[in-house]
């Protein structure tokens, strides 16, 4: 015996530990749950964490309105088949009660609303810590943040007084009204995922691997046609073989042209590519160098 | 494949971003629309060349600032390993940052211009690796192109740094000479430098042997959360979870909780996927006992003839941390050791270390902002804990300031206050 742990279960203990440190420190912790796949993977572990004791906290979705059939049909079914409790905290909700206003025109997008939502639903649930699927490697504006990321009392993210987070002990203090996120998967990649979900046999909702879909081409991304998106005047559809390599609001997450139809395939593909999931597939990251530093300021995810 | 942590530390002009830019591309972990984003952004601030640095910091205040504030985490893969690496300022204002990046590391570079040589900077980075106990550290001689790659250079910097190092406690030191810009000797060999005989960086970062940095002898099992299902087919499971925080358990182990000191036996380690024959640093396991003992998280479970420390008294190396307060003999404070909270009283500050020179200033009587030292504490309940040096997990803590919730310090304990 060699008493090494590979990449991935070491991944995976380190998880396994920091989710076990908020449920054992904080009363009322909530999951963030979108059936995307690295919320799926974090549920996974968080399963893994109170095995053979059920998931001691809820799983909560906020839900844009503007969802993949193919998600809602998989998020019912994986929530009901673990026996956890779901909370859907709804964007139309937030709009029909005035709390936010609908974006116009033909690139309105609820990403944005779903920071109010979000916000309103935590302190709706009295959740005072809140695990989000988030990973550094995704974004720069990640790559600086905690582990337990500190949340004052409008959820904002203060990215220049950080608590510092040395070892693995992690300070969890707050204050009633105040909230800290947590980031389990801070340290896996996007390839950690897909390895792991391949070693674990992880089912993910079907759009993640390649499928027919009808598309057009905005702004280099391919946009599903769908109910939530308007075709502007010179955008062609067509149809297209295509996967997603992330999931968001449809209105603003993109397909990329793939013919990966296997989970060993797409980590072919992940190995292979040059170009990030987010630059690829997410309109709501290309606004500006520091999008993401400032939706997560305001309590974005 | 197995993970390794870095820790970089130094600032733009030792080269540290081209560096850490290069091994990234090199390794293919940095994609075309980062580059082309970075390449726009360089272009529009009017860099004369694209300004890697742009990847790693990645808030905007650091981006307007041109400097580096916080620790930023990047990650590279090759055949062999998965890095880590925790990239930190390198400037003195910002030693809590470098300080958070360097308590995971497996090995810490630190990186020297070819043209300065040894200077306070890189001398305050080997002492911080030091006391974070880093294992192997990595001295790269940068920008040896500005030097044409002349030997003598390298070996004066290289003697230079050893006399230095010869005051801290440094296990595995290396010296690469490496011009960062151009590649020399990080990726590949360098053709410029024949005299060389070593390996490339990213050849030593490959190879440098880290398992057996972990501590396989004390076996420490700090509990962290009951599992005890409350209905279903599992009523009669009660499983300590927690994180193997040293040495080896097995099912059949005698074993003993603190603080109680009951001893008993283990049944079963449920792993991840279910029952496992051993668990080791860092696994996440749960372990349950034959006997039915009053155990709860902050406890800690070991062998009845390999104990740790345990007692109110512990005398430490702390780096203060907050730039509101200051830490005083009489300071009450939270801590966090393990999994076990309490509360922890500064008994004394016996020195204030100079991170640049090492001198111990006797007559300190406050550490402020960054400032490291030595103290006596005295806790409100028993800690169970080993030297910093014999376990970086059961030998270090946190303090944390009770009115503002902050982490005010990291602590690395010597042992029992004398």
């Amino acid at each position: 015996m060699d008493y090494e742990l590979s990449n991935l279960r070491a991944l995976e203990a380190e998880s396994i530990h920091i989710i076990r440190e908020v449920a054992a420190e904080f009363e009322r912790p909530g999951l963030l749950f979108s059936g995307g796949k690295d919320s799926v993977v974090m549920l996974h572990l968080a399963v893994k964490a109170f095995a053979p004791c059920k998931l001691p906290f809820p799983v909560m979705h906020v839900d844009t309105g503007h969802n993949f059939p193919e998600v809602i049909e998989f998020r019912d079914r994986a929530v009901q088949a673990l026996g956890a409790r779901l909370v859907v905290a709804s964007v139309q909700d937030s709009i029909d009660a005035g709390r936010v206003v609908e974006e116009t025109g033909p690139r309105a997008s609820r990403n944005r609303l779903q920071t109010t939502t979000l916000l309103d639903a935590i302190e709706e649930q009295r959740f005072n810590a809140v695990f989000g699927g988030a990973r550094r490697d995704e974004e720069k504006a990640r790559a600086k943040e905690r582990v337990y990321s500190f949340r004052d009392d409008f959820g904002q993210w203060d990215p220049k007084n950080q608590r510092p987070e040395v070892w693995s002990l992690y300070n969890g203090r707050h204050k009633p009204g105040e909230h800290i996120r947590v980031f389990p998967l801070s340290n896996w990649t996007e390839l950690d995922i897909w390895q792991y979900i391949a070693d674990e046999h992880i089912e993910l909702p079907t759009i993640y691997y390649s499928h027919r879909r009808e598309v057009f081409r905005r702004d280099g991304m391919l946009l599903a046609v769908g109910p939530f998106v308007t075709v502007m005047e010179g955008e062609e559809t067509f149809e297209a073989t295509v996967r997603y390599r992330t999931v968001g609001d449809a209105s603003c997450t993109g397909a990329v042209e793939s013919s990966a139809a296997t989970v060993a395939e797409v980590i072919d593909e992940v190995a292979a590519t040059r170009i990030t999931e987010r630059g690829a597939t997410r309109a709501d990251d290309r606004t500006s160098e520091a999008a993401m530093e400032d939706r997560k300021r305001e309590g974005y995810f | 494949m197995e993970m390794m942590r870095l820790a970089t530390a130094g600032s733009v002009d030792d080269g540290k971003s081209t560096l850490i830019g290069r091994l990234l591309y090199d390794s293919k972990a940095i994609f075309e629309d980062q580059l082309e984003s970075v390449e726009r952004t360089s272009r529009e601030r009017g860099d004369e060349y694209t300004n890697l640095a742009l990847l790693t910091d990645g808030l905007r205040a650091e981006r307007e600032q041109g400097i580096t504030i916080d620790v930023a985490y990047r990650y590279f893969a090759t055949p062999k390993r998965k890095f880590i690496i925790a990239d930190t300022p390198g400037h003195i204002q910002y030693t809590r940052n470098m300080v958070t990046g360097a308590s995971t590391a497996d090995l810490a570079l630190v990186l020297v211009d070819a043209r300065n040589g040894v200077v306070e900077q890189s001398r305050r980075h080997a002492f911080i690796a030091s006391l974070l106990r880093i294992p192997h550290l990595v001295l790269c001689v940068n920008k040896m192109d500005l030097v044409d790659y002349d030997q003598d250079i390298f070996e004066a910097i290289k003697h230079d740094f050893r006399q230095f190092a010869a005051k801290l406690d440094i296990t595995d030191l290396t010296f690469i000479p490496i011009s960062a810009l151009d590649g020399d000797n990080v990726v590949n060999r360098s053709d410029n430098m024949a005299w060389y005989e070593g390996s490339s960086l990213l050849h030593h970062l490959e190879e440098v042997f880290i398992a057996s940095d972990r501590n396989l002898i004390d076996a420490r099992f700090p509990v962290q959360y009951v599992l005890r299902p409350q209905s279903g087919l599992h009523l009669d499971y009660r499983g300590y979870a927690g994180q193997m925080a040293g040495g080896v358990l097995k099912p059949g182990d005698e074993v003993i909780a603190l603080p109680s000191g009951f001893t008993t036996t283990i049944e079963r380690i449920d792993g991840p996927d279910g029952p496992v024959d051993e668990a080791f640093a860092p696994m996440s396991v749960a372990i349950s006992l034959t006997d039915e003992i009053d155990i709860s998280r902050g406890d800690m479970i070991c062998r009845p003839h390999n104990q740790p420390h345990g007692g109110q008294d512990v005398d430490a190396m702390i780096c203060w941390m907050s730039d509101t307060t200051t830490l005083t003999a009489g300071s009450k404070l939270a801590i966090k050791h393990t999994t076990r909270s309490a509360r922890a009283m500064v008994k004394g500050l016996q020195y204030r270390l100079d991170v640049n020179t090492l001198h111990r200033d006797d007559d300190a009587t406050s550490l402020s902002l960054n400032e490291i030292g030595r103290v006596s504490l005295r806790t409100t309940v028993p800690l169970f804990y080993d030297e910093y040096r014999r376990n970086r997990t059961t030998g270090s803590f946190i303090l944390i300031d009770e009115g503002n919730n902050t982490t005010v310090a990291a602590g690395m304990i010597l042992g029992p206050t004398q």
